[in-house]
């Protein structure tokens, strides 16, 4: 193939190397007025009253907005969220009021002229005390709440999904087991970190437009929500992303969006700009959710995975309407990437008074593989098993089955990359020890698998449009978050049109300009939009094809697209340039045919079926499954508890890399956010209030704690993937700490059950470990 | 308060309020917005600019500060269309993801490379250790450093 496979540039190269790039924080609109928030200082407390007089009169204020005035409820699975606190609030944090004024400090120095007079409830923090009987209600009206039917909340308790996963016969299985092992885990709270902090703009004229710049993943999930909670029809509800600094999952749905909307709406068509501060994003946009999760394992002697049985508890903080699908991911993942025949999971979003959660990079897949994969380990070495070994044994293979029941497909590559780290680790030849005492080396590995957890019909749509001088416009609504979607979506184009890369100019993120996306989430864009790119682009070559067989008076079927031109396969000096069929064909009597040349393309995955609702068991949940292994290398200061990683590899198996380079830039940059999550992130909460809202107390990798990189890939074609292949940004993360915290047990035989592995919690393990 | 200074080479005269930080300054007052504000702490390092060659976070100054020095934005960076090397290898290693980042990385990189043209692995690393960046794993902004050292050369 011609583009796809080349490790072309970025497309978005110079316009961000130079500043050019306009972000939705370096836009300033005529008239823009600026937002203040009033935020609760409390986790749970009722709102008995909100006296904005003060802030009303004061000068340069022009609104003011309060949960009272638009108290309609929003979400994406499930509608328990409201931009402002109502009757109550819910988490420490959470918007109360708000002010439009003429500056950015006038905003917010009116708004904190705001007084709210509380009642302070009783607030819980714990997701495994929230889920108790008795314990007190965060969402009493839960059961009142609309919700996707393949949810299942448990009205009556602070449970808003629980998703059962019920396979084979896991009693008789543990009955039969030669070896039974029993563990738990706990993954804190940490937050995605974009350096770009939330921000959006919003207007509203007065012929009722409603347009909403944002730094969003997802224009038209936003669109659709906001439309739904503001009650604006969506063909007067314009989103535009113009770029995003960095997603991650936290600007996949709407935060602050609906914080100015309301304002927006009493100031007669001028826009309204809020910028979250690094406190602000810390505090008020999303975290990811914590996780409390506990794992039985029945083996045989020959260490066979027999059953498995499981419990996730997530915390899912004041809000789940996005939780509540990170919750039943986990749950249909429940075992990772192995085969195991019999498996009982039940996985809750439960409701507390924390930060809400939400999705962050592989969602749920991170968070469970980090017990699944130290179990591994674990059992491996119990049995006196290579855990390399064990793993082959029990990996989901070819022919084999998912934790749902569903068939293996013959694409699976777990085993490949598997094969890959070890080798390029060198797992089984043990690390040269530094002369230093104080320090010991080890090597670590881990499996991981993921799947874009999506609404079976999430579409996808393009339109390509062919210049008179033969160059072309590409439009969609995937969204560049830095992944390189731009750039690798202009390469499909590319290909299927056979017009250079560099004479296609891709179009996003305007839901008035740019055709349907679901959303820029779970790694699903390569395999979505690339699928409705290339049929946009056959669209495009039915249109020249039928056009050029008049003019070359050849059959259509016989012409194929090649170098910017129409060409007859049986003599290639028979030819027409796209260029002059742009506008149509012009016969020799000057009368037109056809008129512009415009493609459309229009995908949905097929056959994607719902799961059972009792069993969870599906044939085909999920379009694909994307696996993959990592292998580190450690060095642990025993001393002062410092990990170093100094090697890390990875291979993920990733259908056909559409740009090689750009594979393996997501990988590297998914070792070092997840070697942040495995040793540095930790949001620390006191009784749900923030105490490191900051990159100082929030520590996030620097240049200074990368590791050395081999970054491998296998390409197992995807079958239904465009040029075979699926997503892999996401999956890149999922090993990244359990290989880590394997590792350390290799160094010091310490297991550590908890995240991060701060120098703290390491010294203080190796002084237990050492009585 | 009135102050003077020199601008991507321009000298400039201008009325700021004295509480008025210099990113704000950059950004509001002169539409350079390629200094971004991403803690407004200076841990981050997005707003990076380069005072007097050395590079700052701009976040931590105020714009009077900027007073009688000189200042180079990333829009200062390239000489009209042509870009700067580290410009270059940025885009060619692959150095850049969201691209938030990017500006203050490169002006952190030009203070270094114009203080020590040949800085090994480790001295680069250090030099970027006060600019974060959350998607790309640091590997190819070191190797866009190296080669932009080698082509400078």
């Amino acid at each position: 193939m011609k583009y796809v496979g080349q490790s072309i540039e970025r497309v978005d190269g110079i316009k961000k190397v130079t500043g050019d790039l306009k972000y939705v924080d370096d836009m300033k609109l005529p008239r823009m007025l600026y937002a203040g928030v009033k935020r609760s200082p409390h986790a749970h407390a009722k709102i008995l009253k909100i006296d904005t007089s003060l802030a009303e009169k004061y000068p340069g204020v022009k609104a003011v907005v309060t949960g009272k005035d638009f108290p309609k409820k929003a979400g994406l699975y499930l509608t328990d969220k409201t931009f402002f606190a109502v009757d109550k609030t819910r988490f420490t944090g959470e918007a109360v009021a708000a002010v439009a004024a003429d500056t950015e400090d006038i905003a917010k120095e009116a708004a904190e002229l705001i007084e709210v007079e509380y009642e302070v409830l009783p607030s819980i923090h714990d997701a495994r005390e929230a889920i108790k009987d008795g314990a007190p209600l965060i969402h009493p009206d839960l059961g009142d709440y609309r919700i996707v039917p393949i949810f299942k909340p448990v009205p009556g308790t602070n449970i808003s999904e629980h998703f059962k996963l019920r396979k084979g016969n896991v009693e008789e299985a543990f009955k039969k087991a030669h070896r039974i092992f029993e563990k738990e885990f706990y993954v804190p709270h940490i937050q995605h970190t974009p350096i770009e902090n939330h921000v959006a703009i919003a207007q509203y004229d007065r012929d009722k437009n409603l347009t909403v710049w944002a730094s969003c993943q997802s224009p038209y999930a936003v669109r659709a929500a906001l439309s739904d909670a503001f009650d604006v029809p969506l063909h007067k509800l314009r989103v535009i992303s113009p770029a995003v600094g960095g997603g991650f999952g936290a600007k996949a749905g709407t935060t602050l969006e609906g914080i100015i909307i309301p304002l927006a709406m009493k100031v007669g068509n001028r826009p309204i700009k809020l910028t979250y501060s690094r406190e602000d994003e810390f505090v008020s946009s999303y975290v990811r959710q914590a996780l409390h999760s506990k794992f039985k394992t029945a083996v045989d002697k020959n260490g066979k995975l027999l059953a498995v049985e499981n419990e996730f508890i997530w915390d899912g903080g004041a809000f789940t309407e996005y939780g509540v699908n990170i919750a039943k991911s986990a749950g249909f993942a429940a075992v990772g990437p192995y085969d195991v025949e019999n498996i009982h999971c039940d996985s809750y979003a439960v409701y507390t008074n924390n930060p809400v959660g939400g999705p962050y990079r592989g969602f749920g897949m991170a968070e469970i593989h980090f017990g699944i994969e130290q179990n591994m380990d674990h059992i491996a070495r119990e049995m006196g098993m290579d855990p390399i070994e064990l793993r082959r044994m029990n990996a989901q293979k070819p022919g084999g089955t998912t934790a749902t029941g569903a068939k293996v497909d013959a694409a699976c590559g777990l085993e490949e990359t598997l094969e890959a780290v070890v080798k390029e680790i060198d797992y089984h030849t043990p690390s040269e020890q530094p002369s230093d005492p104080n320090k010991v080396r080890a090597k670590g590995i881990a499996c991981g698998m993921k799947a874009p957890s999506m609404p079976n019909n999430a579409g996808s749509s393009a339109v390509v449009r062919i210049n008179e001088d033969g160059s072309a416009f590409l439009s969609v609504s995937a969204q560049d978050l830095g992944q390189g979607s731009d750039t690798a979506l202009t390469q499909i184009a590319a290909e299927g049109l056979q017009i250079p890369v560099e004479k296609i100019t891709i179009k996003t993120g305007d839901t008035d300009h740019t055709p349907y996306e679901w959303q820029t989430v779970a790694s699903r864009i390569t395999y979505s939009a690339g699928n409705a790119i290339i049929k946009a682009c056959d669209d495009v070559k039915t249109q020249l094809v039928n056009l050029a067989s008049q003019k070359l008076e050849v059959p259509k079927e016989e012409l194929i697209l090649d170098d910017e031109h129409v060409v007859w396969e049986k003599d290639f000096t028979k030819k027409v340039p796209i260029r002059e069929l742009s506008l149509g064909l012009q016969l020799e009597d000057g009368s037109g045919v056809h008129g512009p040349i415009i493609g459309r393309g229009s995908f949905v995955p097929e056959g994607v079926v719902n799961f059972d609702p009792e069993t969870g068991l599906s044939e085909k949940p999920v379009v694909f499954w994307t696996y993959g292994a990592y292998g580190v290398e450690i060095e642990v200061d025993k001393q002062t508890g410092n990990i170093k990683v100094l090697k890390a590899t990875t291979c993920f198996d990733v259908g056909k890399a559409i740009n090689p380079e750009l594979v393996k830039a997501q990988c590297e940059g998914a070792v070092v956010q997840g070697l942040g999550s495995a040793i540095f992130e930790e949001i620390i909460m006191k009784d749900g209030k923030f105490q490191n809202p900051n990159f100082t107390d929030y520590k996030i990798p620097t240049s200074g704690d990368m590791p050395e990189m081999t970054i491998h890939i296998a390409e197992n074609p995807q079958y239904d993937g465009p040029y075979g292949a699926r997503g892999m940004a996401e999956p890149a993360m999922i090993p990244a700490a359990p290989s880590i915290v394997n590792a350390f047990y290799n160094a010091t035989g310490i297991a550590m059950n908890k995240l991060p592995l701060t120098p703290e919690r390491v010294v203080n393990a190796l002084k237990e470990h050492n009585k | 308060m009135k102050i003077k200074f020199t601008l991507n080479q321009e000298i400039i005269e201008h009325e700021v309020s004295p509480n008025k930080t210099l990113v704000k300054m950059l950004r509001e007052d002169f539409d350079l917005t390629g200094a971004k504000e991403g803690c407004g702490g200076g841990e981050c390092g997005a707003c990076t600019i380069l005072f007097n060659g050395k590079p700052v976070t701009s976040c931590l100054l105020l714009g009077v500060q900027a007073d009688g020095q000189e200042i180079t934005t990333i829009e200062g960076l390239s000489q009209g269309n042509e870009l700067d090397e580290l410009q270059k290898t940025f885009i060619s290693t692959g150095a850049l993801q969201c691209g938030y980042c990017t500006p203050g990385m490169i002006l952190t990189a030009k203070g270094l490379l114009t203080e020590n043209p040949d800085p090994s692995r480790e001295e680069i690393k250090t030099a970027l250790s006060g600019n974060l960046c959350r998607c790309t794993g640091y590997k190819r902004i070191i190797e866009a450093v190296e080669q932009a050292a080698k082509n400078y050369r």
